[in-house]
């Protein structure tokens, strides 16, 4: 009886185990697919003349996306200006101060927030942003990507914050460090590599949208780095190119593809590297 | 620098007690309870608690569980109150002066605090989370941050311990160190009481002697109220031991008489191990 039992048990353990792993290999395999195709057809369109040249009218061959790059990276920076201070406090003061209705309505709303289609936040800029200047500009598509970050944001930041021991708070504040002090010093350092991740997923989300850029930085098919004008990004170029009738945009399209992967790629890895602890190998 | 006084005599010979309130030598009461009585929401955790505790001595609280010596104890650096849903009545006076009626952070730099577990700040060096105190304090001047820093680590005997080592993780300590690490923190910025919780109750025998000689040590300087499970320990180091049951101070006496002649029963049925 006992020994039917514990091989019952080992089984069960196995196979566990084994579904475990399945899923885990049926998860990736979107993603190397997507890997591989982005790779496979995008890595052969690059060439320096994608990083140097503005895409050529149509019937032109070669050509390059360097505004849409240099577009991208200021309406994500522009998104960003305005979602990390906001984000991140507002998660902090959740964490820390939000135990009450005020703190619960927040974070409901934050919720919803986050569940909002981009296309909403697109309108929504359009609305308060496009219609009052009477013109598309990069502003407009900064305020529609920094709304997408926010909520994202302020839930990890207060997610991780919350995985803070408690005894953390209590040492600062025993010791006589003031309360905004222990929050910002202590609490928000100890968690910094967490709260970089929840910015690095809203940054690489905000910098992969096309939805609520097309009617608020619209496009660009010209060199622009005035936040005022329409501006171009790579992600709306993407979209154009790729549904485009021509051999030669679908090829760009998808090195545009590749060159999004990897400047979120690079991005990741160098603000891991900056902000990484001396002592990380103790954190959370 | 402060002037100390002078220190009295740690171990009371048995014969030479002093009844209670006729010779006991106080210089001067640092900390005066009157009628504290602690909340948790509906949920009274320590009833009309008077005591006084004499300067530069150590004052153990024994009990059973969940007798209220931890409320107390962080009633008086008023850490009870960050709880959400508590509330406290009565007066703690330190040196004559109402603490609830003193900024918190005010307090808690007068009188530190001491964990049950050791809590050092895990991204910082040992140097750091000594120096956090003063540093979020407003002390900026790195010179004399670093003496502070190394006769803290001394006071708390480990200085020799890390000094090749200063800039390593504090959490890459032993347990021992840890908490000795802690001491130092709170040491730092220049407390005149000292509250510890259980501080030794998470180490081994050997680590928990040192902190307990550690105590000797710093009574010379500071006033220590210490919470403890352990009788041993209470007996071992403390000048004058108060015995809590059920969110009350039963007994309060010469630690010597309290583990020798109590005089309340309940204290008798506790010291010899009829309960608790």
């Amino acid at each position: 009886m006992d020994n039917y039992r514990f091989h019952f048990r080992k089984f069960t353990s196995l196979f566990m185990f084994t579904l475990c792993g399945v899923s885990v290999l049926i998860a990736l395999v979107p993603l190397v697919l997507i890997f591989y195709r982005t790779v496979a057809f995008g890595f052969s369109a690059i060439n320096w003349d994608f990083f140097t040249q503005m895409p050529k009218p149509v019937g032109e061959s070669g050509g390059g996306l360097a505004n849409a790059i240099v577009g991208t990276m200021i309406l994500v920076g522009l998104g960003s200006c305005m979602s990390l201070p906001v984000g991140i406090m507002a998660g902090i003061y959740l964490a820390e101060y939000g135990d009450n209705w005020f703190g619960q309505s927040v974070r409901f709303l934050t919720d919803v927030l986050n569940g909002i289609p981009s296309i909403v936040t697109g309108v929504v800029a359009y609305t308060v942003v496009v219609l009052p200047m009477k013109h598309f500009s990069a502003y407009a598509g900064g305020v529609a990507l920094g709304i997408l970050m926010i909520p994202t944001i302020t839930r990890t930041t207060e997610e991780i914050l919350r995985t803070v021991p408690h005894s953390l708070r209590e040492a600062a504040l025993a010791l006589g460090i003031p309360r905004w002090k222990t929050s910002l010093q202590i609490v928000l350092r100890t968690a910094m590599s967490g709260v970089v991740t929840g910015i690095l997923l809203a940054v690489a989300r905000a910098a992969g949208e096309t939805a609520p850029l097309l009617f608020t930085a619209l496009n660009n098919r010209f060199w622009n780095t005035s936040m005022n004008q329409p501006m171009a990004s790579l992600t709306v170029f993407i979209y154009n190119y790729a549904v485009s009738p021509f051999d030669d945009w679908i090829a760009q399209a998808w090195a545009g593809t590749f060159v999004l992967m990897t400047l979120i790629l690079l991005l990741s890895l160098t603000v891991r590297l900056a902000t990484r602890n001396k002592f990380a190998g103790n954190l959370l | 620098m402060r002037d100390y006084p002078g220190t009295r005599q740690t171990l009371i010979d048995i014969d030479t007690i002093p009844e209670k309130g006729k010779g006991v030598p106080v210089d001067h009461n640092k900390i005066v309870a009157e009628n504290v009585s602690a909340f948790f929401g509906k949920v009274q955790a320590i009833r009309d608690i008077q005591i006084s505790i004499p300067e530069n001595s150590i004052v153990a609280i024994i009990g059973p569980s969940g007798c209220g010596k931890s409320t107390f104890l962080r009633s008086i650096n008023r850490m009870h109150e960050l709880v959400h849903g508590t509330r406290i009545t009565g007066k703690i006076l330190l040196d004559g002066e109402d603490v609830y009626s003193i900024d918190p952070v005010l307090i808690r730099k007068k009188i530190g605090m001491v964990f049950q577990k050791p809590n050092p700040f895990p991204t910082m060096s040992i140097f750091d989370n000594v120096a956090a105190g003063l540093r979020m304090g407003g002390t900026h001047d790195r010179k004399n941050i670093a003496e502070i820093v190394e006769r803290s680590l001394q006071q708390a005997a480990l200085w020799n311990e890390v000094k090749d080592s200063l800039s390593k993780s504090g959490v890459g300590l032993s347990g021992g160190q840890q908490q000795r690490l802690c001491i130092a923190r709170a040491l730092a910025v220049n407390p005149e009481v000292i509250l510890m919780d259980e501080p030794a109750s998470a180490l081994d025998p050997i680590a928990t002697a040192k902190i307990e000689e550690l105590l000797f040590e710093l009574k010379k300087r500071y006033t220590i109220v210490i919470v403890t499970h352990n009788m041993q320990q209470a007996a071992r180091v403390s000048d004058y031991t108060a015995f809590f049951y059920m969110g009350e101070l039963i007994e309060y006496d010469v630690t010597k008489k309290i583990f020798t002649a109590p005089s309340m029963k309940q204290t008798e049925d506790y010291v010899t191990g009829r309960f608790g």
